[in-house]
């Protein structure tokens, strides 16, 4: 990805992203079903989708439970 | 709209084996429920540690700091756990549930850390490090050496003064939102939702100045 493409990427905005409140009230919830059937819960969950495409610090958060929920850590 | 959350807490009937023991002796008295919150403890640990070592190529924390975040997190997800034991409605396993607070409390405390370094300012303002914060190589930087000069333009014509200096921080300075939240007294969403509203402006402002087309499409 070139700096153009990082601008364009950077500037633009999904009408169905949710906000970062509402992806994480849903995030435990949304994890579970992507280790489940990722495709089914992205097309459950669009606005998530979106948030998690624009927002870093949500994004990482997803990777963190995620990993944690893949490496059964209980 | 995606779907949401349910307003009833699960009951026991309600959800897996697994996650009823733990609401069952979570919600008890006496020794039973000393070992279940030592049991957690033990896991909110564990998960807090391993996400404070997924995180640390990223962060100007060595080993000892790190334990102390990992170890602050999971005491702070402990209480948060049992505290809103009410709040689990049974959506996932319990251990999920569990494992979101560890992993939140995480992000939450390497935000305030942020700011430990005294070399972090939110004063000042370098635009020359602009096109290096998109990746642009010095070709590419000369190519689009009118767009990115129209980008700062409208940021300083057209954003709030909020927007801007939200822009500024995170955009020129790198700081993270967790940490400019901290900084602000406010937090992660109402940073989200301000800069989201400054970059749909700015696209809306460089599509009519003829600098970017309409939507994500490149310019030819």
């Amino acid at each position: 990805m070139n700096g153009w493409d990082e601008l364009d990427r950077f500037l633009g905005t999904d009408p169905r992203d949710v906000g970062c409140a509402k992806a994480m009230d849903l995030l435990h919830v949304y994890v579970e079903l992507v280790t489940r059937d990722p495709e089914a819960t992205r097309r459950r969950y669009p606005g998530i989708v979106a948030h998690l495409r624009a927002c870093g610090p949500c994004r990482d958060d997803f990777d963190g439970l995620l990993a944690a929920v893949s490496g059964n850590a209980g | 709209m995606d779907p949401g959350l349910g307003d009833n807490q699960a009951t026991l009937a309600s959800v897996d084996p697994e996650s009823a023991e733990w609401l069952r002796t979570l919600s008890g008295t006496g020794v039973e429920r000393e070992a279940a919150v030592e049991r957690l403890h033990a896991i909110l640990l564990r998960v807090a540690s391993n996400e404070v070592r997924r995180r640390a190529p990223r962060l100007r924390l060595a080993g000892p700091e790190l334990d102390d975040v990992a170890h602050q997190a999971a005491a702070d997800a402990l209480l948060a756990v049992t505290a809103k034991l009410g709040g689990f409605r049974g959506e996932s396993r319990f251990t999920t549930w569990v494992y979101k607070f560890a992993v939140l409390e995480v992000s939450a405390k390497l935000g305030r850390h942020f700011w430990c370094d005294p070399r972090v300012s939110l004063e000042g303002e370098d635009w020359e490090r602009l096109p290096d914060r998109f990746g642009f190589d010095p070709a590419e930087r000369s190519e689009r050496h009118d767009l990115l000069d129209a980008l700062r333009r409208a940021v300083d014509e057209e954003l709030t003064e909020r927007q801007r200096q939200i822009f500024v921080a995170i955009v020129l300075k790198g700081v993270p939102a967790d940490a400019l939240a901290v900084e602000l007294g406010t937090n992660r969403n109402a940073i989200y939702k301000t800069m989201f509203d400054a970059r749909r402006k700015l696209r809306a402002v460089l599509v009519a100045r003829g600098y970017l087309d309409i939507g994500t499409s490149r310019r030819s």
